[in-house]
């Protein structure tokens, strides 16, 4: 059985023995929790309760506090990005209950659990209901494997990255139900969107991931932190770090790729119709995903819960998560949204061949040095990444051409072109 | 250089987020406005009405009505006292004839656009509302009375002004 309920349950006695420190009770505070319930429960020991109950009640308590990290944290993130995309705007952002608007997200809730819950009259009723729960559940499901500390996973999977890929592939499912059920053009549309932005971008996703798989040697998102002992991957994974985190923003349907959604043309695409409770559930799914995709990348990429001072893992992994939330907000301010061809074209013309590339080089290095990556790949690494993204740019043509218009009509005297020179946008003019 | 432009859009908003924001929380801060802007209000100075009546003449839709008394104030020359001056703001478009129209400088248009309600009988406003009310006059159809400094308003409301 490859699950560990908040770590391995009962530990071997001998592995907490002899350090009663309150730092070491921080840092491994997930650990000794789990201990300590075992503990409690009586252990192993004979006459104690069965194995599988300890299991099933460590594993209860972990689900619950890894659950509720997922949906207490969507409010507050909701929050922080209607802040900072204020401030990145020039405004102040939501500042009327609490204060500095902290009790923003209890006023949303409030609202939001009070509304009327509508069901359109065409709409597929049954479907309708399930679609929330199908996007929502499989995005609460990634959780699982994420190590918060040393020994901390709810789940210690040894396929943890495949198990992420496939519950927020799963997720999609979820969208395409509710955009088929509203029967509502326009959530057709983003429903279909949704679908091709996933088929374009799955693929490099989980191809710039395997870089880092094939540095690690194990799919297992423990073992994969503690093999980034030297330096972090992205030092050694320029291009994946890249291609992935383009990748990530278009799975997760966040702008620049938010076509699935766009507000100003689809309203809100696949969740048009959705009212009330059932709203909210789609919005928990969304920023659920923000936040366990930025777990997974500070823990593929940024090395996890490891850092470098003697601060407990789960801080460091939520600082990191942090920063990469605000790096999302940050490109949400700044870049407007692609229009469809232009997300396939990027998708299939330009990451997947990165993130190939990527793939062939790691396996390079990886054969040449098997023990250990020296650290002057580093530099050359950034190099090369900087160097393919550019030449794939140039081999597709990135940049504006000219082409000339000939104007018809009666020839100007005097002017002996009789067309003028535009630049070629890409996608034509 | 490729994704320059991406760059420096993100150079853009980053250093929006470490200035002010532009937003005037409104019902707490109010946004400076300028002398001539002309807000939804009158402003009546009853030292210098005389009481002739003008504002009423000139009014295109007769929405000021006047009704002088001599003998309230009988010892102040030349000059009505007013029993009446009521506007019916209502159906007032607000096109600022009368302003234009007083030979004194006693009726301006006012600065304050706060005047929503919920009946039309308070849209009337009345004699003591004008005479109690916090006078802030608009520089509009008197451009030359708000000072030589734009923004200056004192002279709008200086003892000289009507006369």
């Amino acid at each position: 059985m490859a699950v560990s309920a908040l770590a391995t349950g009962c530990q071997p006695p001998g592995f907490f023995d002899g350090q009663n420190l309150w730092h070491e009770w921080v840092v491994n505070f997930f650990p000794r929790i789990g201990d300590s319930i075992c503990r409690g429960m009586g252990g192993h020991a004979d006459g104690g309760p069965p194995n599988w109950l300890i299991y099933l009640v460590l594993g209860f308590l972990g689900s619950l506090i890894v659950v509720n990290i997922a949906a207490l944290g969507v409010p507050f993130v909701v929050l922080l990005e209607r802040k900072l995309l204020g401030r990145f705007q020039n405004r102040i952002g939501p500042n009327r209950v609490g204060p500095f608007g902290l009790l923003q997200p209890v006023a949303d809730a409030l609202k939001l659990m009070t509304k009327e819950d509508i069901t359109p009259a065409a709409a597929d009723k049954i479907v309708f209901a399930l679609a929330p729960l199908a996007f929502a559940i499989p995005i609460i499901l990634m959780f699982a494997p994420i190590p918060w500390a040393d020994h901390a996973s709810l789940a210690n999977l040894d396929i943890g990255i495949l198990w992420v890929i496939a519950v927020t592939t799963a997720a999609e499912a979820g969208i395409f139900m509710a955009g088929w059920s509203s029967n509502n053009k326009y959530s057709l549309f983003g429903a279909m969107r949704a679908v091709a932005l996933l088929v374009s971008y799955e693929i490099p996703l989980v191809l710039s991931l395997l870089g880092v798989v094939l540095l690690a040697g194990t799919l297992n998102l423990s073992e994969i932190v503690l093999d980034q002992r030297f330096a972090p991957n992205i030092l050694w994974q320029p291009l994946g770090f890249f291609v992935f985190i383009i990748a990530v923003s278009a799975e997760l349907n966040r702008a620049p790729f938010d076509q699935l959604e766009a507000e100003s043309e689809l309203v809100s695409g696949f969740h048009t119709e959705y009212s009330g409770m059932k709203w909210a559930m789609v919005q928990l799914g969304e920023y659920a995903a923000l936040i366990g995709f930025s777990a997974i990348i500070a823990t593929l990429f940024l090395s996890g819960w490891k850092g470098p001072l003697w601060i407990p893992g789960y801080i460091w992994l939520v600082t990191k998560m942090a920063f990469i939330l605000c790096a999302f907000i940050w490109v949400r301010a700044t870049i407007p949204r692609m229009r469809i061809d232009q997300i396939m074209a990027f998708g299939w013309k330009f990451l997947l061949p990165l993130s190939i590339i990527n793939i062939f080089a790691t396996a390079a290095e990886v054969i040449a040095f098997p023990d250990a990556l020296p650290y002057w790949l580093i530099p050359i690494n950034i190099a090369f990444a900087g160097a393919c993204v550019v030449g794939m740019a140039k081999l597709l043509g990135f940049q504006p051409k000219t082409r000339k218009i000939v104007i018809p009509g009666r020839p100007v005297i005097g002017d002996d072109t009789p067309g003028r020179i535009v630049p070629l946008m890409r996608g034509g003019n | 250089m490729y994704g320059e432009g991406i760059l420096k859009g993100l150079g853009v908003t980053l250093s929006y987020l470490f200035k002010k924001p532009v937003t005037v929380q409104y019902p707490e801060e109010k946004a400076p406005h300028y002398p001539r802007f002309r807000g939804y209000e009158f402003v009546w100075y009853e030292d210098r009405c005389t009481g002739c009546a003008s504002c009423a003449k000139y009014c295109p839709l007769g929405t000021i009505k006047i009704v002088t008394n001599p003998e309230l104030q009988p010892n102040v020359g030349n000059k009505y006292g007013l029993e009446i001056f009521d506007i019916d703001t209502g159906r007032c478009m607000f096109c600022g004839l009368c302003v234009e129209a007083c030979p004194y400088d006693a009726l301006f248009m006012g600065s304050g656009f706060e005047r929503a309600t919920y009946t039309r009988r308070s849209m009337m406003v009345h004699i003591d509302e004008l005479r109690l009310a916090d006078k802030q006059p608009s520089a509009f159809a008197r451009p030359h009375l708000h000072g030589v400094e734009f923004g200056e308003r004192t002279s709008l409301t200086s003892p000289e002004a009507g006369r």
